[in-house]
């Protein structure tokens, strides 16, 4: 099969359109995250997307229904890490830890009592883009667009936050509204982020394109630009190598994104070394 | 306009640890520079932090400009420059330029966006401290001096009518020091801004400082340079040999 035939496949488009609209939203975010410190929140909502998905199954809603059941759950469970961290004298890891183990534990739980895993379950944890269907993509395009609506609006309290809390509530940003915003933005992206790489793997879409990016960028709007392009360009160049190789897309679309990962890590070190001669 | 910059009221501060500021009233008035001194975990910090509204207050109130500080809103007046290396991460990816623009925030409305007459006040601010070259370097290039001189940037760019600064020097060697109380003097005379500034470099601040505070936890002591200098309480603290020590102008 060459590139033109695959392309001609409806399927495979709707995967390219979604995947890069997920990865566009999950990219951007990263960066915030990984500077506020969060990087790990990406997974311990995906564990709670892997509960909330167990309780959409079980209560018999499927394909796009089961996005809208996890939505509200995993929202509730972004907020949750944050109070726990403002108010329940607990360090972000250790809140992103606690909400995850209540996640995952009443997902396996919930799968046990449903009968044990099945295929549906199984899609969810480790991905499959190919088969996502015209209305998962319908609200993964209308989630992206209010996503960064809201980004670009808040772009500078955004900044203000990641660079340091403390001079941004001096500055006059309301902090806690602002990390509001952040942690459910995440948490919707997670939420659109398991059809595409699976429970398993979402955490390396926020994380991994933001770090790759860190190594090159010179200014923070650059970072946002580069993590963007790292990010889409995996997701295209994954889902192109799963199909012609025969291989699980949400894994080649990691590897592809580690790849990138590297070589920034490669271009810097040579950039570094220039300018040291 | 109201003369009174900063007032406290018997204001006490505890951590879980218990109390680390007790029963703090002093006022400050437009154009001071206070010099706020104390040694180490005497709440000095804290008692900054308060008076910004990052750290609570347990009893006791502060006014910032005439408001009490839970009604306090016009952040544009205050200017705060923490200590820096606590701060900054050293693989932020923002420019100099991008970070001084930060401290345009309090300024701007919903949404916040910067334009070209911002960028040449970031420019012009950048300019008269001296870094306008350092403009496109990434804040985690800088030496400890160039950033401390980036983050004033970022906490004048916005003319503020109070400016706080917490152990600004702790990182920079003599000479840069005292090229930085330098800098801090001349905004205070020359822009009429008002100063807090904690330090531990009492001698330093006494040069340039209008009024001096010791606290250690309590305030011990509230007014000009030489009457800290000559005071019979000062000297019952430290011992007379201490305080002329303390009290050696540079």
């Amino acid at each position: 099969m060459n590139l033109f035939e695959i392309l001609s496949y409806g399927f495979i488009q709707r995967a390219l359109l979604a995947g890069t609209l997920i990865a566009l939203l999950c990219s951007v975010l990263g960066v915030f995250l990984v500077l506020r410190r969060l990087s790990l929140i990406g997974d311990g909502l995906a564990h709670v997307t892997f509960g909330s998905t167990a309780i959409a199954l079980a209560l018999k809603f499927y394909s796009a229904m089961t996005l809208l059941v996890s939505m509200p759950i995993v929202l509730l469970a972004s907020l949750g890490i944050l109070k726990l961290t403002e108010k329940g004298r607990l360090s972000g890891d250790a809140a992103i830890g606690l909400v995850s183990a209540l996640g995952i534990s009443a997902g396996i739980i919930l799968a046990s009592v449903g009968g044990g895993y099945n295929v549906d379950l199984l899609s969810y944890l480790f991905g499959n883009i190919l088969s996502i269907r015209s209305e998962e993509v319908i609200i993964a395009g209308l989630l992206c667009l209010g996503v960064m609506l809201l980004v670009t609006l808040y772009y500078h309290e955004l900044f203000a936050i990641s660079f340091s809390d403390e001079l941004a509530k001096v500055s006059g940003v309301r902090t806690s509204f602002i990390n509001s915003i952040l942690v459910l933005l995440t948490a919707l992206s997670v939420v659109l982020a398991m059809k595409l790489v699976g429970i398993m793997l979402i955490s390396s879409l926020l994380i991994v394109p933001a770090a790759g990016a860190l190594q090159l960028a010179r200014g923070f709007k650059v970072c946002i630009a580069l993590a963007a392009l790292q990010g889409c360009s995996s997701v295209i160049i994954g889902i192109i190598i799963s199909i012609m190789s025969n291989l699980p897309a949400s894994a080649s679309i990691v590897m592809v994104n580690l790849l990138f990962f590297a070589a920034a890590c490669i271009i810097r070190r040579i950039i570094y070394s220039k300018n040291s001669n | 306009m109201p003369n009174i910059v900063v007032a406290t009221e018997l204001l006490s501060c505890s951590y879980r640890e218990g109390r680390v500021l007790e029963d703090i009233s002093f006022q400050v008035s437009r154009g001071d520079y206070i010099g706020i001194v104390g040694p180490n975990g005497s709440g000095k910090s804290t008692l900054i932090k308060a008076l910004l509204g990052l750290v609570t207050i347990s009893t006791g109130s502060a006014a910032l400009f005439g408001t009490n500080l839970s009604d306090f809103r016009d952040w544009s007046k205050i200017g705060y420059l923490p200590q820096s290396l606590h701060l900054v991460n050293p693989v932020f990816p923002a420019t100099v330029h991008e970070t001084v623009g930060l401290g345009l925030l309090s300024l701007k409305r919903f949404p916040k966006r910067l334009n070209r007459a911002d960028n040449d006040k970031i420019n012009k601010t950048l300019d008269e401290l001296g870094i306008l070259d350092l403009e496109h370097k990434l804040i985690g290039e800088l030496s400890g001096g160039q950033l401390q001189r980036v983050l004033l940037a970022r906490a004048i760019v916005n003319e503020p009518e109070l400016l706080v600064l917490d152990e600004p020097t702790a990182a920079l060697d003599p000479e840069t020091r005292g090229r930085f109380y330098s800098m801090i003097a001349d905004i205070n005379h020359s822009r009429g801004v008002t100063v807090l500034l904690v330090t531990h470099d009492s001698g330093a601040i006494g040069e340039h400082a209008s009024k001096m505070l010791y606290i250690d936890k309590k305030m011990l002591f509230y007014g000009g340079f030489d009457e800290f200098c000559s005071s019979p309480e000062m000297s019952s603290l430290f011992g007379e040999h201490s305080q002329h020590l303390m009290c050696h102008r540079h």
